[in-house]
């Protein structure tokens, strides 16, 4: 393992208000590495993601991506956002653009690539996630996982030393979530650092270096899959793996 | 019955009166085409800055809130005459050389510039910020997010109200026609002196209403249209 973790979360909090979202949450994550979040609606989760890419400012602690830290204010988002992918739960597709511009607006506009060069390197990525037949579509012709599986193109058209998902099979029809789920493990496959916001539980298991559970606002547990999942050492952890066994999710 | 059809359809004087009356109405076409296309372009930097964050923004902001709040409540006959009467005692060469006409338009403008500023903002407003999220979240700066991605949907979905509002403006070139521009509606008054018949304003209105029943259709089509593609992505 590197010295150095890709992404590191000291002391961070967050506040909507009165209300601490995030209480003085400590994470580390290394390069090639796969971190999930488990844990309710609520718990946190996405506004964990959400703060390490300055959609949301953090009250306090500090957050390094890269060597870089973050949140003192200096920082330029735009380049940082560069390195950092999100895909959301609700997609999030631009509704009027193509499937082919969606995938090349950023490389065009933030990358400065040129049209050709942007629309070969999104045909690409079509391919790789098997929808090149729907370049030329619009979002609202595909089906859920198709668009989930646009927007995982779209953050990887910017070539991002790091993919946050954001719950990206909760919208999803059943039937649909095995194949998204089969594209992000194939970007484990490859070594993909990833930081995964799920309730897919089985899934975070098989594909996790490390699992977090968290419980209002804070890290509760972390550790590797097989000892969050088989042997959890918090009463809260067994509390809430029993409830998910209970709904028949693992 | 008949007095009444004498006075105000007269098939003779319909005919006798309009060549003046269309002389006149290409004046109102006139003033409309360049103050629409003013409106559309200014209205348009005045949403964006009323929609501009930080604090640093907040005088802009606040001029542009002033601007709409004050122009949206005031008669455009109040503004056409400060503008047509007012503006060439000013005394600087722009203005005093300018036609009426011209005045007439900046007149228009200002004020439907004003309206118009509040149907994209609600536009720009109706787009969901998770678009302007997942625009921000690949790098794109504020500005980027909005052109190619706040924009041109806000503008797609105000395209029907701002159109209704350019019916409006079409209409409101005849209130320049009774400050000293011979355009239709003051060509049906010169009419109605000479001949003691109001025939000529029954002429002019066959020609807005002709001008704007295509753009009224216009827009059903595509509220009709938006209707069908909405529908069409719920299934």
């Amino acid at each position: 393992m590197s010295a150095q973790p890709f992404v590191s979360l000291k002391g961070v909090t967050k506040r909507f208000g009165d209300l601490e979202v995030l209480r003085r949450v400590d994470l580390e994550v290394s390069e090639h590495n796969v971190v999930c979040l488990i844990g309710a609606s609520g718990s946190g989760k996405s506004t964990l993601l959400r703060c390490i890419n300055l959609l949301e400012r953090v009250e306090e602690g500090e957050i390094v991506v890269d060597g870089q830290m973050v949140t003192n204010g200096k920082v330029d988002v735009n380049a940082l956002r560069r390195k950092i992918g999100i895909v959301f739960q609700a997609y999030n597709l631009f509704p009027h653009m193509t499937v082919l511009q969606n995938v090349s607006l950023g490389p065009r506009k933030v990358r400065r690539l040129d049209r050709q060069q942007a629309h070969r390197a999104a045909m690409e990525l079509l391919v790789r996630i098997g929808l090149e037949d729907k370049a030329d579509e619009y979002p609202d012709r595909l089906s859920g996982g198709q668009q989930q599986r646009v927007a995982i193109a779209r953050a990887l058209a910017m070539n991002p030393k790091i993919l946050l998902l954001d719950e990206i099979t909760s919208a999803l029809d059943p039937q649909l979530v095995s194949e998204v789920l089969n594209l992000v493990r194939s970007l484990t496959e490859v070594g993909m650092t990833m930081i995964i916001a799920t309730h897919e539980m089985s899934f975070a298991r098989e594909v996790s270096d490390k699992v977090c559970f968290l419980d209002a606002g804070v890290i509760c547990e972390q550790g590797p899959p097989d000892q969050i999942f088989s042997n959890p050492a918090e009463p809260r952890t067994r509390e809430f793996l029993k409830r998910i066994i209970e709904a028949g999710r693992l | 019955m008949h007095r009444v059809l004498h006075a105000f359809a007269d098939p003779f004087a319909f005919r006798q009166a309009l060549p003046d009356i269309w002389s006149g109405f290409l004046i109102n076409v006139h003033m409309m085409v360049i103050a629409e296309a003013l409106v559309l372009v200014l209205a348009l930097l005045i949403a964006i800055i009323r929609g501009l964050p930080g604090r640093g923004a907040k005088p802009f902001r606040g001029l542009a809130i002033l601007y709409t709040d004050f122009f949206r409540g005031t008669p455009l006959t109040i503004v056409a005459f400060a503008c047509i009467l007012g503006l060439p005692g000013l005394g600087y060469s722009v203005v005093r050389n300018a036609s009426s006409e011209a005045l007439g338009v900046v007149a228009l403008t200002i004020v439907y510039t004003a309206y118009v500023t509040e149907v994209y903002r609600a536009g720009i407003e109706s787009v969901h910020g998770s678009q302007r999220m997942a625009a921000r979240s690949l790098g794109l700066s504020y500005m980027q997010a909005l052109r190619y991605v706040v924009l041109p949907q806000a503008i797609r979905r105000v395209i029907p109200p701002l159109l209704n509002d350019f019916i409006g403006l079409q209409k409101d070139t005849a209130i320049i026609g009774a400050i000293g521009v011979t355009e239709a509606a003051a060509q049906g008054t010169n009419y109605a002196n000479s001949y003691f018949n109001f025939t000529g304003y029954l002429v002019g209105a066959v020609f807005f209403v002709y001008l704007t029943i295509p753009l009224a259709r216009y827009t059903d089509h595509i509220i009709r249209e938006r209707e069908r593609r909405e529908r069409a992505a719920m299934v």
